[in-house]
């Protein structure tokens, strides 16, 4: 698999969300992201694959500004939600971040109580006016992260002393306590077994109904099973973006097919 | 994309897989031929052999399954492998159908052998086998050779073995009307050329596999009745 130019085919997108244009990353040198131009669709997940190294984690960061905190990094280009210019000098990274919820790889509960670890974007953000309110909010964030049932009865417990899976649930139950719009997922299942994923995934599903979802993943049968449009990234570029089952069974590009079919890339 | 996976293992699996479609291939080519040869030359050793290769056919179909189920189950094969399996699992039914069809046309071989052959009737018969054996050899070398070209042009050329079966089919009625006598050997020898017929349809159908297998699309428009002299309209024209 070489570098070749990009060639990414116009893909029918309604009821945009998210729309990049000609986004160009640098850390430091070294030119991670470049000329990436997407439409991600609203109630709909949207799956990044790609090899390790490929820009996709890089370009789901620069959806909620994540790289700010890199100093090295740099981002140029349009990225809207909305219509709205994410990287205007007017937005604050903060108030953007509440609307767009992210979950990474390793779950990572506060070393609070479950029910603070939900609590604590709801109360900076001022959600809620009583804690009768508060409570509402943090019981229906953990029953949409379907693990309500599970911790009810020990909401004072501490978040860490979950199983794997649970944690998870409970860091997607924060990230859509503060109503998020957008939710980002780099790579939630890794540290998972079968059977938690299979419950992550069947939230993801279910969280659709409410938000854009992008999920980025290594898992080839993750993003088929979970998503219904992929874009597959390679060496910093978008080489192929469409509907998920078309990019499952015939994909246009070789890259793509290569990468898909597991051959040497 | 003749790139190896990075799981050699794999390779071996759609290799080993492959390998048993063209030995399965190659093996109802030769019952069209032996079959089409025993009618021509009333041979009835022939005949029995073609009948007892058909096992063999159908165990390679029964194999052909299984490998390709244990690939779907611990692969999970996307894009141009999973369309190398599910075109490996069409094509084994369909190249297991015209053995059957080869093995049929041998049994009716033992019945017609009782009685006085039909003048040019065999002769043509193998003519028409032959084109339909040489149609699917070329469907299986585009399979090999992902050539979906040489596909489209099998696809095509079954017209031509319509076109000799309406023929046959023509001729026949005009034996059985001259003599009723040759009515029983005739209607045997109309049901070989419709299952010659039949074979022309499950190799096309193979044909479409590998467009299928080489382009991700099924092969654009059905191809056009034209004669209709075997449909119900031309039998009420020409009775």
């Amino acid at each position: 698999m070489y570098d070749v130019p990009n060639t990414t085919q116009e893909t029918v997108v309604t009821d945009v969300k998210i729309k990049a244009k000609d986004v160009q990353v640098y850390y430091g040198d070294n030119h991670a992201i470049k000329d990436v131009s997407v439409e991600i669709e609203n109630n709909t997940v949207t799956a990044f694959i790609g090899p390790s190294g490929c820009g996709k984690s890089t370009f789901l960061r620069c959806i909620n500004r994540m790289n700010d905190t890199i100093d090295v990094c740099r981002v140029e280009g349009d990225i809207l939600i909305d219509g709205e210019d994410i990287y205007d000098k007017r937005i604050d990274p903060v108030q953007l971040r509440a609307k767009v919820g992210m979950v990474f790889q390793k779950p990572n509960p506060f070393p609070k109580s479950i029910y603070d670890n939900v609590a604590y974007g709801p109360k900076i953000h001022g959600m809620s006016r009583n804690k009768a309110e508060l409570d509402d909010i943090v019981e229906r964030a953990l029953r949409r992260g379907a693990i309500w049932d599970e911790v009810k009865d020990r909401l004072d417990a501490p978040g860490t002393g979950l199983s794997g899976g649970q944690q998870q649930r409970l860091c997607i139950a924060r990230a859509i306590a503060t109503e998020p719009e957008v939710l980002l997922m780099d790579e939630p299942c890794s540290a998972l077994d079968p059977i938690a994923t299979a419950q992550v995934e069947e939230l993801i599903d279910e969280l659709r109904q409410n938000y854009a979802v992008v999920i980025v993943t290594h898992s080839m049968q993750q993003a088929a099973r979970v998503s219904q449009k992929t874009a597959f990234f390679h060496l910093g570029n978008l080489v192929e973006y469409g509907d998920t089952p078309k990019i499952f069974t015939n994909p246009e590009d070789s890259r793509t097919e290569s990468y898909i079919t597991g051959r040497i890339g | 994309m003749n790139q190896e996976h990075i799981a050699s293992a794999f390779d071996r699996d759609l290799e080993g897989i492959q390998a048993r479609i063209m030995k399965m291939g190659g093996l109802v080519e030769q019952a069209i031929l032996d079959s089409a040869q025993a009618l021509e030359t009333r041979d009835q050793e022939l005949a029995d052999k073609v009948r007892a290769n058909d096992k063999t056919i159908d165990e390679l179909e029964d194999l052909l399954n299984e490998e390709a189920a244990r690939v779907i189950a611990l692969r999970a094969p996307t894009a141009v492998d999973l369309r190398v399996i599910l075109s490996v699992m069409r094509i084994s039914a369909n190249l297991e159908r015209i053995g059957d069809l080869a093995k049929n046309l041998a049994k009716r071989n033992a019945v017609l052998m009782t009685m006085p052959a039909i003048s040019g009737a065999s002769s043509q018969l193998r003519r028409m086998s032959r084109d339909v054996q040489i149609m699917l050899k070329d469907a299986l070398d585009a399979y090999i050779q992902r050539d979906d070209a040489l596909a489209r042009d099998v696809i095509e050329r079954d017209i031509d073995v319509d076109q000799m079966y309406n023929t046959l089919f023509r001729e026949f009625l005009t034996f059985m009307l001259e003599d009723p006598r040759n009515i029983t050997p005739c209607m045997h020898l109309h049901f070989i050329a419709k299952n010659v017929e039949r074979m022309g349809d499950h190799v096309t159908s193979v044909a479409e596999q590998v467009v299928f297998l080489v382009t991700g699309e099924k092969p654009d428009e059905p191809r056009k009745k034209e004669d209709v002299t075997s449909s119900d309209a031309g039998l009420s024209a020409s009775s």
